[in-house]
C-alpha cells in the first residue's frame, strides 16, 4: 500500500497512469473514467471482428468488464489501449468462434495469400484532404469499402492503421505471424486505394472542397 | 533479392507498404525513392497507399453508436464491479424517487374529486411520474417498474433506466407497483412530499420530485 501511496503522489504519472494504480487499488468506480477515451477504438476492434453493430457492442462491453476483472495484471511496460485492444480483440475472435461464422468466413482466406497483388488503377493521384471526413456519407463511403474486404485483410488493416498496434502487436493480437501482418497490409491498403480510386470515378467524393470541376487524379 | 540498382514496378509494389511503416533499409529506401521520382505511376501508388493509411487513420473514421458509453457505464455499475457515478447517485435516489412517488400518490388520491383516483392515475401511462426516476424495464416486456417490484418478468433481461426514458422507448407504467406504493402512501408518508419540490408544470400537479 506504501508503494502504491508514492507512484499516486509522483508528479510524473500521467492521469491514465495514476487511474490505473488507484483501479488496481480497488477504486473501482474510477475505471469507466479510465476506459472512456478508448470506447471508440474498442468498439471499432470487436466489429472489425463481428462486422455486426450489435453484437460488437456486446463484445466491447464484455471486454471492458474483463479488463477490470484482470486490471492486476496489467503492466505498466505495456500500453493501456495496447492491452484493452487485445482483450477486445480476444473476446470477438472468441465470439466468432462460438458463432461459427469463421467456417463461413473461412473459405476465402487463402484465396490469393500467395499470389502478387496487381494495382488497378495508376491515374495520378492527388490527396484527399481530411477534412472530407467531415462529411458523413464520405465516412460511410469508406466505411463500406473497409467492409467489402476479406476478413483476414480487414481485420489486421482495422488493427495497425485504425487502432494503431504496431506490426507485432498485430500480429500478437491475431495470432498470425509478423510476416503475414506485413503481407495482408499492403493487399489490405493496396485494395482500399483502388477501391478508393473506383469510387471516385462513382462519385463518392464529389462537392469535396478541393473539388475545381476535375477529378483529383 | 532485391537489385536496388534496376527496381521493377512489382517489386516496388511488393515494398510499398514497408516503406511507408519505416520498415525500408536506406539502400531499398533509396532505390525506390529513385524509382519514384522516375516512375509516375508507382509514385501515384504510394501517394494513394499514403492517402488511405491518412483517411482511415483519422479518428473521425471510428463512429461508435449512440448511448454506447451510457450503456457501457450501466453495464458496469450492474457488474457489481463498479460503482460508478450513476450507482452512487442512485442509492439514495432509488427510496428517495419511491417516497415520492408514494407521498405524491397520497396527494393525488386526495386531491382528486373521482370516486377512484387510484384508478384513474393508472389510466394514465406515465402521467406525473418524475422524469429521472429510476426503473427497471425486462427487454420483452412493456411495462416499467418500481425497482423491486415482484412482476417484473424476464429478470434476466432487466434495465434499468429513468422513467422518461422508458417512456420514451414505449414502455408504460406498472399498474401493480404503482398501486402498491400509492396504497402504501396511504398509511402515512405524506409528510415526505411537503419537502420535494417541484419539478415541472406537469409534475406540480401530482407526483413531485427532486433533482439529483
Amino acid at each position: 500500500m506504501a508503494e502504491a501511496h508514492v507512484v499516486l503522489n509522483n508528479p510524473a504519472m500521467t492521469r491514465e497512469q495514476e487511474l490505473i494504480a488507484q483501479v488496481q487499488r480497488g477504486q473501482n468506480e474510477l475505471f469507466y473514467e479510465l476506459v472512456r477515451p478508448y470506447e471508440r477504438r474498442v468498439y471499432a476492434a470487436a466489429l472489425a471482428i463481428l462486422r455486426n453493430e450489435s453484437d460488437a457492442e456486446d463484445a466491447a462491453q464484455e471486454a471492458m468488464l474483463k479488463a477490470l476483472a484482470n486490471i492486476r495484471q496489467f503492466r505498466a511496460e505495456a500500453r493501456f489501449s495496447t492491452w484493452l485492444i487485445q482483450i477486445t480483440v480476444n473476446e470477438a475472435l472468441m465470439r466468432r468462434r462460438r458463432a461459427r461464422n469463421a467456417v463461413m468466413e473461412g473459405i476465402d482466406d487463402h484465396r490469393d495469400e500467395e499470389g502478387e497483388y496487381t494495382p488497378r488503377d495508376f491515374a495520378d493521384w492527388r490527396e484527399i484532404p481530411s477534412e472530407a471526413l467531415e462529411r458523413k456519407e464520405v465516412r460511410e463511403k469508406l466505411a463500406q469499402a473497409l467492409a467489402s474486404l476479406d476478413r483476414k485483410y480487414r481485420e489486421v488493416f482495422v488493427l495497425r492503421d485504425m487502432e494503431q498496434l504496431n506490426i507485432q502487436e498485430t500480429a500478437e493480437a491475431l495470432g498470425i505471424s509478423i510476416a503475414s501482418v506485413k503481407t495482408r497490409l499492403l493487399r489490405a491498403r493496396l485494395m482500399l486505394r483502388d477501391l478508393l480510386a473506383r469510387g471516385w470515378e462513382q462519385g463518392w467524393f464529389s462537392r469535396l472542397p478541393f473539388e475545381k470541376g476535375t477529378k483529383p487524379w | 533479392m532485391v537489385n536496388y540498382e534496376s527496381m521493377k514496378c512489382e517489386q516496388v509494389w511488393r515494398e510499398i507498404s514497408n516503406y511507408l511503416e519505416g520498415d525500408a533499409d536506406a539502400g531499398l529506401r533509396a532505390a525506390m525513392d529513385a524509382h519514384f521520382r522516375a516512375c509516375s505511376r508507382c509514385k501515384s501508388l504510394l501517394e494513394g497507399t499514403r492517402n488511405v493509411v491518412r483517411l482511415y487513420g483519422d479518428e473521425r473514421m471510428i463512429e461508435v453508436p449512440s448511448g454506447f458509453g451510457r450503456r457501457l457505464e450501466r453495464r458496469l455499475a450492474r457488474s457489481g464491479r463498479v460503482r460508478s457515478g450513476w450507482a452512487t447517485w442512485s442509492s439514495w435516489m432509488i427510496p428517495l424517487a419511491a417516497m415520492l412517488l408514494m407521498a405524491g400518490g397520497l396527494k393525488l388520491a386526495s386531491s382528486r374529486t373521482v370516486p377512484h383516483p387510484l384508478l384513474s392515475a393508472h389510466a394514465q401511462p406515465g402521467h406525473g411520474i418524475p422524469p429521472d426516476m429510476i426503473v427497471v424495464v425486462s427487454t420483452d416486456a412493456k411495462e416499467f417498474h418500481v425497482p423491486g417490484c415482484p412482476f417484473i418478468h424476464n429478470k434476466d433481461k432487466e434495465r434499468t433506466m429513468t422513467a422518461n426514458e422508458a417512456q420514451r422507448e414505449g414502455y408504460i407504467p406498472c399498474v401493480r407497483c404503482m398501486r402498491k406504493y400509492l396504497e402504501v402512501a396511504e398509511t402515512g408518508h405524506a409528510e415526505a412530499g411537503t419537502e420535494a419540490s417541484a419539478h415541472g408544470d406537469a409534475e406540480q400537479e401530482s407526483l413531485r420530485g427532486n433533482e439529483p
